[in-house]
């Protein structure tokens, strides 16, 4: 009896250890989250959208030039990105389905989407930026879709795969062509799966700033030459938040805000789309 | 008959040309995979000349003057943050996948998976300025000193906390990586706790073991290899994480032996440097760093796959 007790007693202790790794984890979480809106939010006005940086040191000025910057780098590199990682997926998916050099270019992209992000910054700038002479903001925009590219061949391919079979076979069976079946017949039927790719890949690379550092670089005054470098969000961040001054720090904190709030919003709606789905139709 | 040959010739070419766009993109990821391989060995070729392999790991010294480079201090520190990060992430990831799985009733067990999900949503320069910002400051004034009056004040193992505590530090880098990889190992270890089969945790209950002992003998033997694959891939998402170590690391290249002393790491020193190098042997020495980064993550995260795949065909 008395060994009962003990064992059961060491398996409450377990338990309420487990229990505690479970609530330090959610406290992180809430820590960095409640953090961010007491320092980030607070300091969000209508100036850090609108206007231009200042020189260091001088009170006011805001972030206008690194949101439009983030805006344009972010966009091309979601024109580049996205068309290859959709129609490399489906390549996998379909065309290549049971082939094996499908099969370990599925597996090479599972690796590729946790390539660090610094290296891919370091092969740009010897690929791009080096020949071309100087820093610019396509090279950022190269960087981040390459990042982007194998998670939206991997989620594509996922979703892809998740529309059954005999859709596909019934459609043949009516004498229509691969082609047709898969832009008319199986994108239309994973088009919510294909939305949820598409919105995690823009996730995944929104906050994105080790491959910015030597690609876009920066700029301090409002550019939209592709050509030249280009202030991003991120790089701005990490700079205002080195620099010594208290102002810039505040400034630091709300872009931050936002720039999370963007991402944990995107991430959410991407799980809320697939839960609709993909639990509704089984 | 005529019209409708030329149709399906029609067909056919456009589905040719379907195949053909698909294939080309989709061997983008292994042309980049091997491009970005070539052209790291072909920039840090001249360092490799000069330094060699062996002497450029095992050579502290860092001196554009003399136009020296040797890679040890980032080596040791990105080694020492991963592993320190992994020791701290491990354990508490561990505990929440078992909470989730075993523990936690069935209503909030969707809130709480998806709530510790959210952590690798937060992008890694929050991480860093939050780490700069808040918990630099906690560590220096209060758990630094603390731990230097305790586990300090001991026998050799003191040294480890030896200097003056700023919280820029090898060890808030470490704590800050280890939150960042708790999802990764979390919801690797969730899904090979899951793939247990029920009878077999039903079967143990039966003969009357307690709930620990049903998770101590059952279901971590069964799903271990999976466990072990969900730590390396933490160790792999740590070693080239970049913005949220480069706030709180400083950058420095020197091997101190105390985890209260600034250091550097492969990823933080390319971030920091790569735009001052000024020299063209300064510029290979950053790239050797890099391939070395890339091929030491890539080796690891092959092998984290290998064996959550192997786990999730056993079950």
């Amino acid at each position: 009896m008395d060994n009962l007790k003990k064992r059961e007693l060491v398996s409450k202790i377990f338990i309420f250890i487990s229990t505690f790794t479970a609530i330090l984890g959610l406290f992180w979480l809430v820590f960095i989250l409640s953090d961010l809106l007491i320092k980030g939010a607070a300091s969000i006005n209508w100036s850090l959208f609108v206007d231009d940086f200042v020189p260091p040191g001088l009170p006011g000025g805001g972030m206008k030039p690194a949101f439009i910057g983030q805006l344009i780098i972010v966009s091309i590199a979601v024109l580049i990105g996205i068309p290859i990682g959709l129609l490399g997926g489906t390549y996998i998916a379909e065309y290549g389905r049971n082939s094996k050099s499908a099969k370990f270019i599925s597996m090479l992209s599972d690796l590729a989407t946790s390539i660090p992000s610094i290296v891919v910054g370091t092969f740009v700038y010897a690929v791009v930026v080096k020949p071309m002479g100087h820093f610019s903001a396509l090279a950022g925009s190269f960087a981040l879709a390459i990042i982007m590219i194998p998670v939206m061949l991997k989620t594509t391919e996922n979703m892809l795969k998740l529309v059954p079979w005999n859709l596909r076979e019934a459609a043949f069976a009516l004498g229509t062509p691969y082609y047709k079946v898969i832009f008319q017949i199986v994108y239309k039927s994973a088009l919510t799966g294909l939305l949820t790719g598409t919105i995690l890949s823009i996730a995944r690379i929104a906050g994105e700033t080790a491959p910015l550092l030597f690609t876009s670089l920066n700029n301090s005054f409002l550019s939209c030459n592709l050509t030249q470098p280009m202030a991003s969000l991120t790089v701005t961040i990490y700079r205002y938040a080195m620099g010594p001054y208290d102002n810039w720090h505040t400034m630091a904190w709300a872009a931050s805000f936002v720039i999370t709030a963007f991402i944990l919003i995107l991430t959410i709606i991407s799980r809320i789309l697939v839960k609709w789905r993909y639990s509704k139709n089984g | 008959m005529k019209k409708e040959g030329t149709k399906s010739n029609s067909f056919e070419l456009k589905n040719k040309i379907t195949l053909f766009v698909t294939m080309f993109a989709a061997y983008f990821v292994p042309v980049l995979i091997l491009s970005i391989l070539v052209s790291l060995s072909f920039e840090s070729a001249d360092a490799f000349n000069k330094f060699g392999f062996f002497r450029f790991i095992t050579t502290s010294t860092w001196d554009p003057v003399k136009q020296i480079f040797g890679g040890a201090a980032p080596i040791y520190g990105t080694v020492v943050t991963t592993v320190l990060s992994l020791i701290f992430a491990a354990p508490v990831s561990i505990g929440i996948a078992i909470f989730i799985t075993q523990i936690c009733p069935k209503k909030i067990k969707g809130i709480i998976s998806g709530a510790i999900e959210l952590l690798a949503s937060i992008p890694s320069i929050i991480y860093g300025m939050w780490g700069l910002f808040v918990l630099a400051p906690i560590m220096s004034n209060y758990i630094e000193p603390f731990l230097q009056k305790t586990i300090g004040k001991l026998p050799l193992v003191g040294i480890i906390f030896k200097g003056t505590p700023i919280g820029i530090d090898l060890l808030t880098a470490s704590l800050i990586l280890s939150i960042m990889i708790i999802p990764f190992i979390t919801s690797v270890a969730r899904d090979s706790f899951e793939l247990v089969p029920d009878n077999l945790i039903e079967s143990a209950y039966g003969i009357g073991s307690t709930k620990w002992e049903v998770i101590k003998n059952i279901v971590l033997p069964y799903s271990k290899t999976g466990m072990y694959g969900g730590m390396i891939l933490g160790i792999g998402r740590a070693i080239g994480e970049t913005m949220a170590v480069a706030f709180v690391l400083g950058n420095k290249h020197e091997i101190v032996l105390s985890l209260l002393g600034a250091s550097s790491t492969i990823p933080v020193t390319l971030a920091n440097e790569f735009t001052e190098a000024d020299s063209k042997i300064y510029m290979s020495s950053l790239f050797y760093l890099a391939l070395i980064l890339f091929v030491s993550s890539f080796v690891i995260l092959a092998i984290a796959k290998y064996m959550i795949l192997r786990t999730n065909k056993n079950g």
